[in-house]
């Protein structure tokens, strides 16, 4: 219905001109403002995002250095420290702020290159069908059967855990769950007429794909990579805390977590304050997602 | 739908074969790696020689792994319980039989003494969570799926997406604080044996838990999504218009038709529970099999590591092969086209 | 008195009173229906014509008193047999539904539940709404299924819907619908999903049921032609407003008000000859009812709208006379129906040179094999022979059609034709050169360029991504007939000027346009390239009727203009009347006729082609058209019968050489092939399909 009342619009040149970035950008926000669940994930996400940028300005002190004197009193809100020491006398709150911003660079890197190995995959197998798709989601299947987790084990425990191979893992570990969904959003895509018309005006099948497809599965991807980005924050917590993660001493949360869970009936607030950090960081890329999908289904 | 049921088969042994082939290579690729973890820090020369020249280390990975083959069908003797190397391996079965998945250099015990007791600690949990989580999701998602919008599938949404968000660590660490520390109801810990203040059954609630709340929610949504979308459709209006009862359309129009999608999902929640427990064992200190595969791949016992991920990938596999012939059976148009 | 009346015979099934109807939604209320009243008696038929977005399935919706969350009625009411349905309880509507007002809808594949099968669907109505136990129910199904003329009720009852066809689909739906005996029967575009063959048997069923079970029938439908066959009186809906009403007689003899006439203009007739009457295509878009503006809605878009006058205040819904024929129009009475023009379109001079050469061209499909025994390689490969040995010419700068319902390969040759999919066998000759074995990749770029197409849906045929101007412009750079941007900006100008769009429209995204306005993009962007050939794959079936003939217009003046030659496929038979010169008749794969326009719709017809020419609803009329009706499914493409390939169905079937001989093919005049066993002089003597007759009224 809104398509025929702004098809009915007298066209003025406002209309005419391309939208640029920043407008682009405005409206993005302005439809996001139409859900509650995208306006507090976005929310969340920014106040970490800000956390990471500014912990080496903002940040009270060095995370990696110990202060022996607040090993007697650990606890929170005490002087100096407002979320307390961990086990070695280190500050909380500056170690917290670190630990955003090992995570927060690894994360968008591991996405970034995993969905470009898993688009590439996922729109060679369905644009091309016959024997592609078959290797390709032959292969897939294989990897997607594997539990993720061992992989993750087994992978990190053999070749040692770095930040290189963390990403490398999640790229193993999702690039063929990621292939699987543009698989489908391409086969579901290539049947429409307008991509028949680039056929037959003797488009070649890159083109295809990248100028005629990838722009229309967008939408899905976009929801599809939020919640990725919340899952892979958990996965480098969970492989911190299997002691599989980055290496000490940089902070990390789930290594923080992992480091002092059994201290947990004497100090909890070492073990608390990374998982509650931890937490809302996921909850908030995963209430962008569910966010951004209300408002594309609205459409 | 026998050349069907006949080409998963084939996928599942495919699968078996490639994944067992690729875990095979990643620990064995570098034979002086094989040596070292299989001896230990502190192994001499001499040794590490014998070693070579029984397990022949400098055969190339695929014929060590057909060789590996040979040892697990019981076609060849196990190489490392030979007396020689003086490992001190024996296998109350003996060297050579069917299933002989070798012996574990961390537990110094055959790995068939270890896995399956292991394995069935884990089971235990995952059926009480399965247990758990199934009617639960189940009846909210359903619930709420029903009628998208209302107060319950508003709360119903947020609780879901707020505990999927939290990792079983930090969730395993909050509850601690709550009820170990806090409340002093449960045990902190889950060794599964008798310790003087609390059972067996109590020291399963923690674990438990932690896995229903982290699953919980998104089995929930999944059902619930696909309900919502089964709602809107017009054989749903055509029902409705029928002039059917609505429990009627919905009991035998909508569930079934809404079950098809999650089924598999849910399904797969079974091979998440086996497999993912890993961090749940972690923190109760759970003798289980996540636990054992972590510790063994940790400590560098590739024969338990080789042997614990066969027996995963199994799992993993065989439900997949159950979900998609359960697909089959709720889905008419897949079962008679 | 609401809710408590007794029906009494006088008193009308259905009673509906300035019903407004509106859609609650964030951005406030739109308004659906807006005073829209009704009245049907017991056992009387009553059809309502509108196009899409006028609120026509609004009205039905809210008869059922099943408008989801966001739908309510704002003022009006609905009596069923003189009971308020809003006074309903709960459980009095559950009977209804269902019980006393059934209803049939547009698709019926999604209107059954895939995972119950058809028995089961339809045995609950029994015993839910009159607590028959299940053997009862069983046999009421099979009762039913066998009125609806359904073959083999007993194995039917155990299939599940994906496993019947359309039509049986439909069949089953209606045997729900009338398995609780209703007094009021909707039907929501019961035929539109279907081929016009089985809509014909359909629609014949409709009305006989309608007679054998006394039931009244609320007939929604895009369709002139199908309202004629199946109703008594007509309203015709125009954004949420009921525009006129009548008896079918008056209403199609003497229409009153402007739109309904410019529907009847917007039709090409199936029976008058080529261009001797052109289609007036109503100018503007179908306005939505939240877009409308003071006076009267069809205004913008009326001839005859005088300003200062019908832009005032609200249009009341007048009577003509006493017979209750009522139109809301103020100036009904002084406005002369426009006479229908020639065309003025002259044919196409003598030109004979032939552009397109198929010989024999035949596209097979290998037919993947799930058996086990496939499997282990025994079993022969199976084929889907798609096309086969399909061969004629194409004239330069002549349209010709190819006619044929689903599953006939019509959309299979104009792969073959553009690339997509290579031939089997046989050749296709474009200028001289054989292109039926180059796929698209392997054509030259002037090749690809002399040969463009026209796709059938309006919502697929452009890219949302993109931009109109880019979608055109693409093809200009493609073939390299401008490089620098401004040429390329001047060339998609011209373009969208040639399908009379303003210039600005080149910065637009397809979700901003209406569906005809994608199509004249859609048509731009196939002359972009000045090709020497265009296909137009059913180019404008998915369009509204009034914007429907702006197109087809607007597809003839630019083929005209560029000398283009048009490969037309086509369903619908009346608009390949209106614009072909040759028409290809296809049936499982085959031709079945082809010749020129004149002599296909003339006997000697191809038995084939008389049945789809007798299966068109026709709305006009003064023409009359014999009864012929196709029984049984067409067959399945895999395993199509020996001989001729329309034997299992044919009415006119003369024996076993049907079924093992493959029919010659006769010429009764040079040019014109008919591929039957029957002799020609047999053929000849076959009755024609449409007589004029002397208009009814006036």
């Amino acid at each position: 219905m809104n398509d025929q009342a702004t098809a009915r619009q007298p066209a003025g040149p406002g209309a005419a001109s391309r939208p640029g970035l920043a407008a682009r950008t405005l409206k993005a926000i302005g439809l996001l403002r139409e859900s509650k669940a995208a306006i507090i994930g976005v929310g969340l996400i920014l106040f970490w995002v800000l956390l990471a940028l500014l912990a080496p300005v903002i940040a009270p002190y060095d995370p990696l250095k110990s202060n022996y004197a607040a090993l007697a009193n650990p606890g929170m809100l005490t002087p100096g420290h407002l979320l307390g020491t961990d086990h070695l006398g280190r500050d909380m709150l500056s170690r917290i702020m670190w630990g955003a911003r090992t995570v927060l660079t690894v994360t968008p890197v591991a996405i970034l290159i995993a969905y470009v190995v898993g688009i590439t995959l996922g729109m060679l197998a369905g644009y091309y069908r016959g024997w592609v798709d078959t290797l390709i989601s032959r292969v897939s299947d294989i990897i997607l059967s594997f539990p993720v987790l061992i992989l993750y084990i087994i992978l990190l425990s053999t070749v040692g855990p770095s930040v290189f191979n963390i990403i490398v893992a999640v790229t193993l570990a999702f690039a063929p769950g990621i292939g699987r969904i543009v698989r489908g959003l391409v086969l579901d895509l290539r049947t429409a007429e307008y991509v028949a018309a680039a056929q037959i005006r003797g488009e070649t099948g890159p083109f295809i794909m990248i100028v005629e497809l990838l722009p229309n599965a967008r939408g899905p991807l976009i929801v599809d990579a939020c919640l990725r980005f919340g899952y892979t924050v958990i996965t480098i917590g969970v492989l911190g805390f299997l002691g599989l993660g980055l290496p000490p001493p940089d902070p990390d949360w789930g290594g923080m977590v992992s480091e002092t869970t059994a201290l947990i009936t004497i100090f909890p607030h070492m073990a608390l304050v990374p998982s509650i950090a931890l937490s809302s960081l996921v909850i908030g890329f995963n209430l962008l997602a569910d966010g951004l999908r209300e408002i594309s289904m609205r459409d | 739908m026998t050349v069907f049921i006949l080409k998963r088969l084939g996928l599942v042994v495919l699968t078996m074969v490639v994944s067992s082939f690729l875990v095979f290579t990643l620990n064995e690729f570098s034979p002086g790696n094989v040596a070292s973890k299989t001896l230990g820090p502190y192994a001499s020369q001499e040794q590490k020689n014998i070693l070579f020249e029984r397990l022949q280390l400098n055969d190339p990975v695929l014929l060590r792994y057909v060789r590996w083959i040979g040892v697990l069908t019981g076609v060849i003797v196990d190489p490392l319980q030979d007396p020689v190397l003086g490992l001190n391996f024996h296998d109350p079965r003996g060297d050579q039989y069917f299933g002989n998945l070798g012996y574990s250099t961390l537990y110094k015990v055959p790995v068939n003494d270890v896995i399956w007791n292991r394995l069935g600690n884990t089971l235990a949990l995952a059926a009480i969570a399965f247990a758990i989580i199934l009617p639960l999701s189940m009846v909210f998602g359903i619930l709420s799926g029903m009628s998208e919008g209302s107060m319950l599938d508003r709360t119903l949404s947020y609780t879901g997406i707020t505990l999927t968000s939290i990792p079983e660590f930090a969730s395993g660490v909050m509850l601690m604080a709550i009820f170990v520390l806090w409340l002093e109801w449960l045990p902190g810990t889950s060794p599964l044996m008798s310790l003087p203040e609390w059972s067996i059954a109590e020291q399963f609630v923690l674990p438990v838990l932690v896995l229903v709340l982290y699953d919980f929610g998104y089995v929930a949504r999944m059902v619930r999504g696909s309900m919502v979308e089964v709602m809107t459709r017009p054989y749903i209006r055509t029902a409705i218009l029928k002039g059917l009862p609505y429990r009627r359309v919905i009991m035998k129009h909508a569930l079934r038709n809404a079950m098809i999608a999650p089924f598999t999902v849910i399904l797969l929640q079974i091979n998440f529970l086996i497999t993912g427990v890993v961090v749940t064992e972690v923190i109760f200190g759970f003798p289980g099999f996540g636990r054992m595969l972590l510790e063994a791949a940790l400590f560098g016992d590739i024969t338990l590591v080789e042997a614990a991920t066969m027996v995963a990938v199994f799992i993993a596999v065989t439900t997949q092969l159950v979900g998609d012939i359960g697909y089959m059976y709720l889905n008419p148009r897949i079962r008679f086209t | 008195m609401a809710g408590s009346a007794t029906p009494t015979s006088d008193t009308p099934v259905l009673q509906i009173e300035n019903l407004r109807v509106s859609y609650f939604i964030r951005a406030g209320d739109i308004p659906a229906v807006l005073d829209f009243s009704l009245t049907i008696k017991a056992g009387e038929s009553y059809g309502l014509v509108g196009e899409s977005g006028c609120g026509k399935s609004t009205v039905a919706m809210a008869i059922m008193r099943y408008m989801g969350i966001a739908g309510r009625v704002v003022a009006g009411r609905i009596l069923f047999e003189g009971r308020d349905m809003a006074s309903l309880g709960d459980e009095e509507l559950r009977r209804i539904r269902g019980g006393k007002i059934a209803m049939v809808y547009q698709e019926p594949y999604s209107a059954l539940n895939p995972s119950m099968n058809v028995g089961s669907q339809l045995m609950e109505v029994p015993m839910i709404h009159e607590g028959a136990s299940e053997c009862d129910a069983y046999d009421r199904a099979i009762e039913v299924l066998r009125d609806v003329r359904m073959p083999d009720p007993q194995t039917v009852m155990d299939r599940y819907p994906h496993q019947i066809s359309g039509g049986q689909q439909q069949r089953v739906v209606i045997a729900m619908a009338l398995l609780s005996n209703p007094s009021l029967l909707i039907l929501d575009e019961p035929t539109t999903a279907l081929d016009v063959t089985v809509e014909a048997a359909v629609l014949d069923l409709i009305d006989e049921l309608r007679r054998s079970y006394g039931v009244a029938l609320l007939y929604i439908s895009h369709n002139l032609g199908v309202i004629r066959r199946v109703c008594d009186r007509v309203g015709v809906m125009y954004s949420g407003e009921l525009m006129e009403e009548g008896t079918i007689a008056e209403m199609f003899a003497a229409p009153r008000h402007p739109y309904t006439m410019g529907l009847f203009g917007c039709i090409p007739t199936v029976g008058a000859e080529k261009h001797t009457r052109a289609l007036q295509p109503i100018r503007g878009q179908v306005s939505l009812p939240h877009q409308r503006l003071r006076g009267c809605v069809f205004g913008p878009r009326c001839d005859h709208a005088q300003a200062g006058r019908c832009d005032q205040g609200e249009i009341p819904l007048v009577r003509t006379d006493g017979s209750g024929h009522q139109v809301r129009c103020l100036r009904w009475n002084d406005i002369v129906p426009s006479v229908a023009r020639a065309t003025g379109q002259a044919d196409h001079g003598a030109g004979d040179e032939v552009v397109l050469h198929v010989d024999g061209m035949s596209k097979f499909y290998e037919l993947p094999e799930r058996s086990l025994r496939a499997l282990l390689g025994g079993g022969a490969v199976r084929y889907v022979k798609a096309n086969e040995r399909i061969s004629f010419d194409v004239i330069r700068g002549r349209t010709i059609a190819i006619v044929g319902e689903s599953g006939c390969g019509k959309s299979t040759f104009a792969k073959v034709l553009t690339g997509l999919e290579t031939a089997t066998e046989g050749s296709i000759e474009l200028h001289g050169r054989n292109i039926a074995t180059i796929p698209v990749q392997q054509r030259s770029s002037e090749l690809i360029r002399t040969l463009q197409m026209v796709f059938q849906n309006p919502d697929g045929t452009l890219n949302p991504s993109h931009s109109v101007g880019w979608a055109i412009g693409r093809v200009v750079r493609k073939f390299g007939l401008a490089k620098d941007a401004d040429k390329v900006r001047a060339r998609v100008e011209e373009m969208l000027d040639i399908v009379r769009l303003p210039a600005v429209f080149a910065s637009r995204k397809p979700r901003q346009l209406s569906g005809g306005q994608k199509q004249r993009i859609a048509v731009a962007r196939a002359f972009a390239g000045k090709p020497n050939i265009v296909i137009a794959d059913e180019p404008v079936s998915a369009l509204d009727v009034s914007v429907q003939a702006a197109v087809i217009n607007l597809l003839m003046d630019v083929q005209e203009k560029f000398g283009t030659t048009l490969l037309f496929i086509s369903h619908d038979l009346s608009v390949v009347r209106y614009l072909s010169d040759h028409i290809v008749v296809m049936y499982l794969g085959q031709v079945m006729e082809m010749g020129p326009a004149e002599a296909v719709f003339r006997p000697p017809y191809h038995p084939y082609t008389e049945a789809l020419l007798s299966a068109v609803p026709v709305a006009d009329p003064t023409i009359e058209q014999t009864h012929i009706r196709l029984t049984g499914e067409m067959p399945s493409i895999i395993d199509p019968p020996r001989g001729c390939r329309f034997c299992t169905r044919c009415p006119r079937r003369i024996g076993e050489i049907c079924d093992t001989v493959v029919p010659p093919e006769q010429e009764p005049v040079p040019g014109h092939r008919i591929r039957c066993h029957i002799p020609l002089e047999d053929l000849r003597k076959i009755p024609p399909v449409f007589t004029r007759v002397a208009a009814a009224a006036e």
